[in-house]
């Protein structure tokens, strides 16, 4: 996903969870990339984050602090 | 089957607590207080004679057949239009009445063609019935004097015949019209000798008449007839399955002589349309063997290549060959598949189940993606299910109808009957949809508040609805104490209490009076019965998902939940959109709605099919083609789905499908995503199969094999062997063997069986231990999570704006004769109403850019252009223009563009700013598409000719 489309979602979700109490929010949108981004897109907003994450929404930059680490993609079968 | 004759009960059921018990021909029999004795006497097994009634309409008593004697009473009522009574002694038959019976036919047939033999209706014809029954010998008045013989008939209409000279005036076709569809298209025309059947005057492809078959279903004789019988004959055995077009999910008899098709005819014990069909469940199925069906497996090796046609085993290996290929090249997660909401839930959960387990991904996802996916995100975090709360009968006990985002009478046009017949007996409407749908102002039908909102802002309107209730004081206080969590409440209702959710804060937003937003609040509100019925225009959009809860806490708010006649009503869009969910086609989840990470339920599946399952949800469809663009992302399995026309920016999707390196399409017909494939397996169509299908009120209905599937195999048995070549065997000898695994898989569907299903019909899930014979309300007593749960709501104004440059909206949405992208109803005679998408513009927008009706203009966004023909309607509001996306050549998603809802991308079609202007050529884009579907759709014969 280019990474305007993946900053454009991301903030997408953080803007519905903004109304909640900060911590609330910052859980609601961790659990909403938990349960439905795939490995790769995780992975690819984990990576953007470690460079600075530059225009991200910053509940999504506290949520994607608490995702899982980038793993390995299983072996081909 | 032999050929199934429905017992015409002559008069409707009565739904009454009260019985009353009298005698008929000496037998005792006891009915529902305000049953006609006609209809009493026939449940007694008692026939008796009657031409102008019928059980689909209320009693007329014309034809004056059906007389009986009371004792103790004078002369001789006629039994359809006099109400059985206690004690009442009624005699059917009698010297007089057969006399009086007699002379009446004699009437009847000395001004009726003697032409039986030759007649359409030969063999089904109740004039001919009940010449025979009262024993007509002879017409003592001859047939030379005045009548109305006169040749001639109305062939106008594509699908049925209407020829005068039969009709006996006993107007069950008009009655029908008006009381089954609601249309008043039909009318009895003059008076005394004089008066005739008539379509308002004109023929009945001029007239107001949708095509519904209603009349047709009525008429006794041959008046009203569908031309298929006139060509073919009258069917010789019936199957009964259901429709495969919208989410009514019609139940119809397939009529068939041998493996032909001569009619399908709405079946009166189909519980989600009670004998009533439309034009295209009705009328619309030659595609299923149309010429274009693709009937033998083909490959190629680029998509610029000529099809090769090959054996099944060639096709099948190849396409396995290939996925394999690409896994071992590019990674387990580098291919996924998509299920189709037009094929069985059995063939869908078999799809799934061949990604998720041979796959060995969860790269899995559905066309519910880009329709209802914000329904199952709202319900399920409010109520705790992805499903509508109501049955449809529900509506006859509703007192308030509120219509969002949805247009009944032309995307589920049965249950649009159903409802304004609802709304004929009293009940009132509030439509909120910025065009003027029909439903608005139709025939003895007037909404109480239309609140034309602009396109993007229904979250806003949402929301000041309820501010409406909760600062007026309407909530119901009880119930939310009750039902709901009211820590989550007391959150909502402090935050929709804000002035700025106010009617009048969003007024400018929404471009709605103030005080009409309240009006209409009060009256869903405290109006008795709440029922929300909604459609696209509610879920795509970028806060779809939002709007959806925006719903669900308005009617958790005023208790409109947990009984009939109220609830959240998704109307969806296909004939199995409903299913396909259902059936664990997301990449997140398992059938039932369990998600991939709940250990449990994926050790549950592990050890079922034998293989580990990914714990991560997979990639969407949209995600698909952007890591396909991205190059990650190289086969795909497509089942019945055209993802070119019908998913929004078709240049990305283009692009998407192209980067791939394999593409299988499983399809009736070479369809726009067929251009980017590689491997093509014919499918079939719901004639040739059986399965279930599931209908918006979750109802499970039985799909029944009518013919032979003509390419040879059932989607579901070519599923299987795909899944076999790819390593991963799968042992099902029937798909009701595969509907024991949902049942031992899925909580809701436990109870779920074809014996039951054959049983009682249909069922609606949830259907285990605590309901057997299924659920058609939902959520009373308490919400299946426990506590209905609020949650906020913030409209936050889409990012698709409009400017100088683009400074219209567009919305996109469907038609009664199409049918989404057309593959079907464009391959019957329905393009006689509808043969190419035009754009509607209001007239001021027309007039400022110079436009006139029937002009080419170009329609551009940021996307793209297209160039269609424009229609000036003043449906629209000023600023919005609307088409369809049922013709491929048009291209209408080549302008929508790629933002999405928030929580499920299910795409923003309802909000792309575009502009409009004179145009005199198709756009590039078109220009394009027309080659390169010549180029991308030659077959080469197996002799090797192109």
């Amino acid at each position: 996903m280019n990474a305007e489309h993946m900053i454009h979602n991301a903030n997408q979700i953080a803007l519905y969870f903004s109304s909640y109490p900060r911590e609330e929010a910052v859980a609601g949108v961790l659990d909403h990339l938990k349960k439905y981004w795939e490995r790769r897109m995780k992975d690819q907003i984990i990576q953007y984050v470690a460079q600075g994450g530059a225009g991200l929404h910053e509940l999504v930059v506290d949520a994607v602090k608490r995702l899982d680490v980038p793993q390995k993609h299983a072996t081909p079968r | 089957m032999a050929l199934i004759q429905e017992t015409d009960y002559g008069t409707p059921h009565i739904l009454a607590k009260t019985q009353v018990t009298l005698e008929i021909d000496g037998k005792p029999v006891t009915v529902p207080a305000g049953t006609s004795i006609m209809r009493a006497a026939v449940e007694s097994g008692v026939p008796v004679p009657k031409l102008c009634a019928t059980d689909s309409v209320e009693a007329f008593g014309s034809c004056r057949l059906c007389l009986v004697e009371i004792e103790g009473r004078k002369g001789t009522p006629a039994s359809c239009t006099t109400l059985a009574e206690p004690g009442m002694k009624v005699r059917t038959q009698s010297p007089k009445l057969a006399r009086m019976r007699r002379g009446m036919m004699e009437l009847y047939i000395s001004d009726h063609p003697l032409d039986c033999l030759t007649c359409s209706a030969n063999g089904n014809c109740e004039l001919q019935d009940m010449a025979g029954v009262v024993g007509l010998r002879e017409v003592r008045y001859g047939y030379d004097g005045a009548n109305h013989l006169q040749p001639g008939k109305d062939l106008s209409n594509p699908y049925f015949s209407f020829e005068p000279s039969k009709c006996i005036v006993c107007s069950r076709c008009v009655r029908a019209c008006e009381e089954v569809q609601g249309t008043f298209a039909l009318t009895i025309q003059g008076r005394g000798f004089a008066s005739k059947v008539s379509a308002g005057g004109t023929d009945f492809l001029s007239s107001e008449c949708v095509s519904c078959g209603a009349c047709v279903q009525a008429c006794p004789t041959a008046t009203l007839i569908e031309k298929s019988v006139t060509e073919k004959g009258q069917g010789d055995r019936s199957v009964v399955t259901t429709c495969a077009y919208c989410g009514v999910g019609c139940s119809f008899k397939a009529e068939l002589k041998g493996n032909e098709v001569v009619r399908m005819v709405p079946y009166k014990d189909g519980k989600a349309n009670h004998g009533h069909s439309c034009v295209k469940g009705r009328f619309s199925w030659g595609y299923a063997t149309h010429k274009d069906r693709i009937l033998k497996p083909m490959i190629r090796a680029k998509i610029t290549d000529p099809w090769k046609e090959v054996s099944w085993e060639e096709a099948i290996g190849h396409a396995a060959s290939e996925f394999k290929r690409i896994q071992a090249k590019y990674g387990r997660d580098s291919i996924g598949g998509i299920t189709s909401s037009r094929c069985t839930d059995e063939e869908t959960y078999l799809v799934q189940k061949m990604i998720r387990a041979a796959f060995g991904n969860n790269n899995v996802d559905t066309c519910a993606r880009v329709c209802h996916s914000p329904t199952g995100y709202g319900l399920s975090n409010t109520f705790g299910t992805s499903a509508g709360t109501q049955d449809f009968d529900s509506v006859n006990d509703a007192d308030v109808i509120l219509v969002i985002g949805a247009n009944p009478t032309d995307a589920h046009p049965v249950f649009a009957s159903q409802m304004k017949r609802r709304l004929r007996e009293g009940a009132r409407l509030i439509v909120i949809d910025p065009r003027r749908i029909d439903l608005i102002k139709s025939p003895h039908v007037q909404a109480q508040f239309h609140l034309p909102l602009k396109p993007g802002t229904n979250v806003a309107i949402i929301n000041a609805l309820a501010h409406v209730v909760v600062t007026e004081g309407l909530v119901a206080e009880s119930y939310v104490k009750e039902r709901c969590d009211v820590a989550a409440f007391e959150l909502w209702r402090k935050f929709i209490a804000e002035e700025r959710n106010s009617p009048e804060a969003v007024e400018a937003v929404t471009g709605v009076p103030s005080a009409d937003v309240r009006a209409a609040a009060r009256l869903y509100a405290t109006g008795g019965n709440g029922a929300i019925y909604y459609g696209l225009g509610v879920t795509e959009h970028s806060q779809g998902s939002t709007m959806v809860i925006g719903m669900a806490n308005l009617a958790m708010a005023t208790g409109n939940l947990g009984r009939r006649g109220v609830g959240v009503n998704p109307l969806r869009g296909q004939n199995n959109v409903q299913g396909s969910c259902d059936m664990g086609s997301f990449p997140h989840e398992f059938s039932g709605y369990r998600h991939v990470s709940n250990d449990a339920v994926r050790v549950s599946f592990e050890q079922a099919w034998g293989v580990p399952l990914q714990g991560e949800p997979g990639l969407r469809i949209s995600n698909m083609l952007d890591a396909a663009c991205d190059g990650t992302f190289k086969g795909l399995y497509v089942q019945g789905e055209d993802i070119v026309q019908s998913d929004p920016n078709t240049k990305h999707v283009s692009a998407g499908l192209a980067a791939m390196e394999c593409v299988v399409i499983q399809d009736l017909f070479l369809n726009e995503t067929a251009s980017y494939a590689h491997v093509f397996l014919p499918g079939s169509s719901f004639l040739e199969k059986d399965g279930t299908f599931i209908n918006a009120e979750r109802r499970i209905g039985m799909v029944r094999k009518a013919i032979p599937p003509m390419a040879g195999y059932a989607d579901w048995e070519i599923t299987i062997k795909l899944s076999e070549a790819l390593g991963y065997p799968m042992h099902y000898s029937h798909p009701s063997e595969i509907m024991d695994e949902i049942a031992r898989m899925t909580p809701t569907f436990a109870g779920v069986s074809y014996e039951k299903l054959e049983r009682l019909g249909s069922v609606q899930w949830p259907c285990n231990e605590k309901a057997p014979e299924g659920t058609p309300i939902m959520h009373i007593g308490s919400f299946v999570r426990g506590k209905g749960r609020f949650m906020i709501t913030e409209f936050i104004a889409t990012d698709e704006r409009t400017t100088d440059r683009f400074p219209l909206i567009l919305t996109t949405g469907r038609i009664l004769s199409q049918y989404n992208v057309g593959a079907q109803t464009r391959r019957t005679e329905n393009n006689v109403w509808h043969s190419e998408d035009v754009l509607e513009i209001h007239p001021w927008d027309a007039e400022n850019r110079g436009i006139r009706e029937g002009e080419l203009v170009s329609l551009t966004s940021r996307a793209g252009d297209i160039t269609l023909p424009a229609r000036i309607s003043e449906r629209m509001q000023p600023g919005v223009v609307y088409t369809t996306f049922h013709h491929a050549m048009t291209g209408a998603n080549v302008v929508t563009t790629e933002f999405s809802d928030w929580a499920t991308s299910c795409p923003e079609y309802k909000v792309t700013a575009v502009q409009v202007q004179p145009a005199k050529r198709l756009s590039e884009w078109q220009e394009h598409y027309k080659e390169a579907k010549r180029r991308t759709t030659q077959i080469l014969s197996q002799t090797g000719a192109d």
